[in-house]
């Protein structure tokens, strides 16, 4: 039994941020990548495609984030992937960010004047060239306090992956609480690491919107 | 693929998910109520504006929203005993659910109340009216109204949240479903149901809450 939090502990807990960090960003990458992908569906001109993406979205919203982990954690078994945490969560992360930030750009793409699309028309673009010159520049400006404001969920969230036994930051609070018997000790430095990182992120995203705000 | 799905072993102990569900919405609409309760208390706090008030709602708000759902929760039911205040799990569970509810329904619900003209509060002094009355007529009432979409869909989220307080074993659904995994072995089956109970759940509750909305809280503008 260890009584307290020496430096070697101290050392685990930046091991456990470094995979919460590394896991925000991949799932905050994919997420990036996914996200732009539905949401174009989403606001795209084929019907099924919109459907398509709707579902993606509700699915992933109106469902808990832990069973969506338990679903890709089980589910990759199924096909024949060796169960690997790592993996799962990795993916179950990417698909939920992809739903969550298609959704907020797709409110973002929709939020710019139709007259807008229209005039893009009128000037004789076609749709790629109007999306990618005159839509999305302001649905990007548009999207950028919200996009923050979720990073900050993104971050929380990867905290279950400690559920499936992914060595995190909220995992590696569990581990050291088991170790020290100090749950109230630990689990205050880990919330406390936790704010460190999120509330930076939380307080940039609010200054944007701001500003935004502001013109 | 040569794995055989067998849903009969979910189905034949579909009674204990039921239940699940109706432990989950218990826990999480006794999550809300109280969320809601530390939200207007704390919002009629700021309005009286002792001028340090402000500080702790803010503190709390942002430790809050800062930290995750599943910390604070280890917090209050591993922490909280090393200073002597011990709840059993389910207790636990909806204190966490209400704490984190209700940091989320404070910054909603202020930015209601900020949005109430100043010219209205005017007019009910005018009318000689109690300043409860005011607040609870002219301030509380429309701000919960324009900011009803935003609470109610933070609060399907918050059901949605309560599926972490399995992991102190509060039993819910979610607590229900690994019961039932351990038993059946059938994993993939039963958070497949399971998460689609929790769907459905999200349904339910968010035409409950426009049915509300339209026989509870609106009320004719003109």
């Amino acid at each position: 039994m260890i009584n307290g939090l020496g430096p070697a502990q101290y050392v685990l807990i930046l091991q456990g941020l470094k995979w919460t960090l590394l896991l925000s960003a991949i799932a905050f990458g994919g997420g990036v990548v996914g996200g732009g992908m539905v949401a174009l569906c989403r606001a795209s001109e084929f019907r099924w495609l919109r459907i398509a993406a709707t579902c993606f979205i509700e699915v992933f919203r109106g469902t808990p984030l832990l069973m969506q982990l338990f679903m890709t954690y089980y589910g990759l078994a199924l096909l024949n992937f060796p169960l690997d945490p790592w993996i799962a969560v990795a993916i179950g992360f990417t698909l939920n960010a992809s739903a969550f930030l298609g959704e907020i750009w797709r409110g973002s793409i929709q939020a710019i004047p139709r007259t807008q699309a229209e005039a893009a028309r009128a000037l004789g673009l076609h749709y790629w060239p109007m999306m990618v010159t005159v839509v999305l520049p302001q649905a990007v400006r548009l999207s950028i306090p919200p996009t923050v404001g979720f990073l900050v969920q993104l971050i929380k969230g990867t905290s279950l992956a400690a559920i499936i036994g992914f060595t995190e930051l909220a995992r590696t609070g569990q581990l050291l609480s088991n170790i020290t018997y100090q749950p109230l000790l630990v689990y205050s430095v880990i919330g406390a690491v936790y704010f460190v990182v999120c509330w930076p992120v939380s307080w940039l995203g609010k200054r944007m919107e701001g500003r935004l705000a502001a013109g | 693929m040569s794995y055989k799905f067998d849903f009969s072993a979910v189905f034949d102990n579909f009674n204990e998910l039921l239940l699940g569900c109706l432990a989950t919405l218990a826990m999480s609409i006794a999550g809300m109520i109280l969320a809601l309760a530390i939200a207007v208390l704390a919002v009629i706090g700021l309005r009286l504006r002792p001028r340090w008030f402000k500080y702790p709602v803010g503190g709390f708000v942002e430790v809050v929203r800062n930290t995750p759902f599943l910390i604070q929760i280890f917090f209050i039911y591993f922490g909280l005993p090393a200073i002597g205040i011990r709840f059993p799990p389910d207790v636990a569970a909806v204190i966490a659910l209400s704490i984190n509810g209700g940091a989320y329904a404070i910054e909603i619900i202020r930015a209601g109340v900020e949005a109430v003209p100043r010219l209205q509060i005017e007019a009910g002094q005018a009318l000689g009216l109690h300043p409860l009355q005011i607040f609870r007529g002219i301030v509380l009432r429309p701000a919960l109204c324009v900011v009803y979409p935003a609470l109610t869909s933070q609060f399907i989220f918050l059901m949605l949240t309560s599926s972490i307080v399995s992991s102190i074993a509060a039993r819910e659904l979610t607590h229900a479903a690994a019961v039932l995994e351990g038993i059946t072995f059938r994993s993939f089956e039963v958070y497949s149901v399971v998460t689609v109970l929790y769907g459905i759940m999200a349904i339910l509750l968010s035409i409950c809450f426009s049915l509300l909305f339209r026989y509870r809280i609106s009320y004719p503008t003109r």
